[in-house]
């Protein structure tokens, strides 16, 4: 009888709603490390590396965050997402920052209770074809299978593309991008269709790379970022602004290695981002040194760059979009005051 | 011998079952508006509004034909229509292989016997998933491509694309000829009746029973003659990558119906040849004394009898083969979980709907399976003496 009562007291608690903001920065403090969603393999961006270690593009972003909140850039734990189940992870609070090259669309911003707090890399969306088809435009396409990841804006653009263009195409989706290379490769498709860094990083996954070539089309815009959800605009400011740190020590020409020459430094600028002046962090409750700490384990915006996708990489995709606003590009840190 | 029970037992019985029935019900409350609350907390999207919502994407195999202004539901409805087709193929080819394999592992001829037994073996001892894997991976990709596509008299093309074969260009053609199939399975049935029973008075079975087998197959060719003002075949033809014309089927497609139909097949040979042994072998004999053929003796005496055993368990393969033909996310054929779960859940987020509505449609689909099931299993019954099911 007693059970009973207390299996009744127990459903009257579940009555009982707390309404309050989340507060993930204290939780990742108090749990020791962040929880990062990344993709499942993606060269450049998130993929493991021979020893299993995460490494790309993405991975940097999650590790400047944990240096920024924790001190320490490998408190991290990654979590390997696909493309359907990336938003639902976010939502359910498995992972605390999706940093997994997803575009930002109006749609994901407006209907999935989820946040993108800035753009790691401009994207667009290119065509993998192989050189014996001996098609130098994606005009030339007309009736070609083309093989997609499933459910991407990918997958919407193309559709878009042809029709618009009253050409004819035949779908072939797949869920893992690893399958959708795979039957490229295998002649089940004419052409691929995927961001266009992806397309240089599965190029290399195939049989005969220099067999392939990437169309010069680029058909969409795919602006890439990391995304938190809504509920602690505390937590997506903190993000937002790792990213800017990162740029920013780009344009201000700090970098990992002479952080101890600039010490001395007379540049307020420099001096402000870096937490020898002020204490900016105080604000979303980090320590002077968080952009500090940032650029001594990870490095700025050019290093990474340069390590995972630029001219340190087998990838060498030059800048192009991603240069900073005042060499060409579109990248634009906001003022560090 | 009924236990008696006081006034007072029988209400405290009730009492506890309407108790249990509503924590039950309020548990299940609970939920669901923890779950509606949280998910307008987090401003995350609720509701089926998107299935009115253009879609924006494209499917790699559809019955019916749709545009860009195709809504979520429209495309539901064409990934529904994909599942449907797979299952009933499946079901159909499923049913008469398994029926030839347990005739087979039935029969006198050793050979034939050892061949059945070893395709039962095989097929059900490997996982569904690997075997489609098989012939979508190790059969159906190791097809050269378009260009070298093998061909039979130059009309029907086998690539690693597609199998493509001539089909008529008017879309009313097929409907046609189905009826035109039917038409000639019903009237061949009538003809084979008409000749056992000039069998039985005669003694010989008589030379037209042949026509009985082409009639199915010359009342289309008859239609076709009649309707075919403007019936074009088209004949598929390789146009710069692939080939257009005909009808394509996609390798996704065919590796499916082939995986799930050998695979059902081999334990609805099972369950048939389980039925027919279940059977008394008195009954065969007594049909034989009768001066019936085994032919006859099995059809008219022994299948019937063995319907009540075969048909419980063998709804059951066919719920499973339903069910199973989920496994086309495996292969990019778009079918229902594919379509809802996959792609519009991608596209949407709106993870709990969508999960929702497909199982909700699997339900359905499995429910009117047993239905249909149950109803022929009391009609068979019927006339033997035992109840329904």
């Amino acid at each position: 009888m007693k059970s009973f009562w207390l299996g009744i007291l127990g459903f009257a608690a579940i009555f009982i709603y707390t309404h309050a903001q989340a507060d993930t920065l204290g939780e990742i403090t108090k749990r020791g490390y962040i929880k990062c969603g990344v993709s499942q393999g993606l060269a450049g961006f998130s993929s493991p590396d021979k020893t299993g270690a995460w490494r790309g593009l993405d991975v940097d972003f999650c590790r400047a965050l944990a240096a920024a909140t924790l001190g320490d850039a490998n408190k991290v734990k990654f979590t390997a997402l696909s493309a359907k189940e990336r938003f639902t992870a976010l939502q359910s609070g498995e992972i605390d920052i999706l940093s997994r090259n997803t575009s930002w669309t109006i749609v994901r911003d407006a209907s999935l209770g989820v946040d993108f707090v800035g753009v790691i890399y401009y994207d667009g969306q290119g065509f993998l074809v192989s050189k014996k088809a001996g098609v130098k435009t994606a005009k030339e396409l007309n009736g070609a299978s083309i093989c997609v990841n499933l459910g991407t804006t990918t997958e919407l653009n193309l559709a878009d593309y042809f029709r618009s263009r009253n050409l004819t195409y035949k779908l072939v989706t797949f869920e893992k991008n690893d399958e959708v290379v795979a039957a490229y490769d295998a002649g089940r498709c004419d052409a691929m269709s995927s961001d266009r860094s992806g397309l240089y990083a599965d190029r290399s996954k195939l049989k005969k790379p220099d067999e392939h070539i990437i169309l010069p089309e680029t058909i969409s815009k795919e602006p890439l970022g990391p995304v938190v959800r809504h509920g602690d605009n505390r937590w997506a400011d903190i993000a937002r602004w790792t990213l800017f740190a990162l740029l920013e020590a780009e344009e201000l020409k700090v970098n990992s290695h002479n952080l101890d020459q600039l010490r001395s430094s007379t540049n307020p600028s420099i001096r402000r981002l870096l937490g020898f002046e002020g204490d900016l962090g105080k604000n979303f409750g980090l320590k002077p040194d968080w952009a500090l700490q940032i650029i001594k384990q990870i490095g700025n915006y050019q290093e990474i760059y340069d390590r995972h996708l630029g001219k340190d990489s087998p990838l060498n995709i030059a800048r192009g979009q991603n240069a900073l606003w005042n060499e060409g590009g579109l990248q634009y840190p906001m003022p560090f005051r | 011998m009924q236990k008696l029970i006081t006034i007072k037992q029988r209400w405290q019985s009730w009492f506890w079952q309407v108790l249990i029935l509503l924590a039950l019900l309020s548990t299940l409350g609970i939920f669901a508006r923890n779950l509606v609350l949280n998910l307008r907390e987090r401003g995350i999207a609720s509701g089926f509004h998107f299935l009115g919502q253009v879609a924006g994407f494209d499917l790699a195999f559809h019955l019916l034909s749709y545009d860009h202004t195709a809504s979520f539901g429209r495309m539901f409805l064409l990934a529904l229509l994909n599942t449907l087709l797979v299952s009933f193929l499946g079901i159909i080819f499923a049913s008469l292989i398994g029926l030839l394999v347990a005739l087979a592992r039935l029969s006198k001829n050793p050979l034939l016997r050892f061949l059945a037994s070893s395709y039962v073996e095989v097929l059900r001892n490997i996982p569904l998933l690997l075997q489609l894997f098989f012939w979508y991976f190790a059969v159906l990709r190791q097809l050269p491509g378009p260009r070298q596509s093998f061909s039979l008299g130059g009309y029907v093309f086998l690539n690693n694309r597609s199998l493509a074969i001539p089909f008529p260009e008017d879309a009313s053609a097929a409907p046609l000829l189905l009826l035109g199939f039917l038409v000639g399975l019903i009237l061949g049935h009538y003809l084979n009746r008409y000749a056992r029973r000039l069998r039985i008075e005669r003694g010989s079975y008589p030379i037209f029973t042949l026509g009985s087998f082409l009639l199915p197959l010359a009342v289309p060719a008859l239609f076709a003659l009649l309707f075919s003002r403007h019936w074009t075949l088209s004949f598929p033809e390789l146009q710069g990558f692939n080939f257009s014309g005909g009808l394509q089927l996609i390798p996704e497609f065919v590796s499916l119906v082939l995986a799930l139909s050998l695979y059902t097949a081999a334990f609805i040979s099972e369950i048939i040849r389980a039925g027919v042994l279940s059977v008394g072998s008195g009954q065969l004999e007594a049909a034989q004394a009768l001066g019936l053929s085994r032919r006859d003796s099995l059809r008219l005496i022994v299948l019937p009898q063995a319907m009540r055993v075969i048909i419980p368990p063998l709804s059951s393969q066919y719920l499973n083969l339903t069910k199973n033909s989920s496994l086309a996310a495996a292969i990019a054929f778009p079918d229902l979980v594919l379509v809802f779960a996959g792609t519009a859940l991608n596209i949407t987020g709106q993870a709990v709907e969508l999960m929702g509505l497909t199982m909700l449609v699997y339900l359905s689909l499995s429910l009117s399976i047993s239905f249909m099931m149950n109803r022929y299993q009391a009609q068979t019954s019927r006339y033997l003496g035992q109840g329904g099911h």
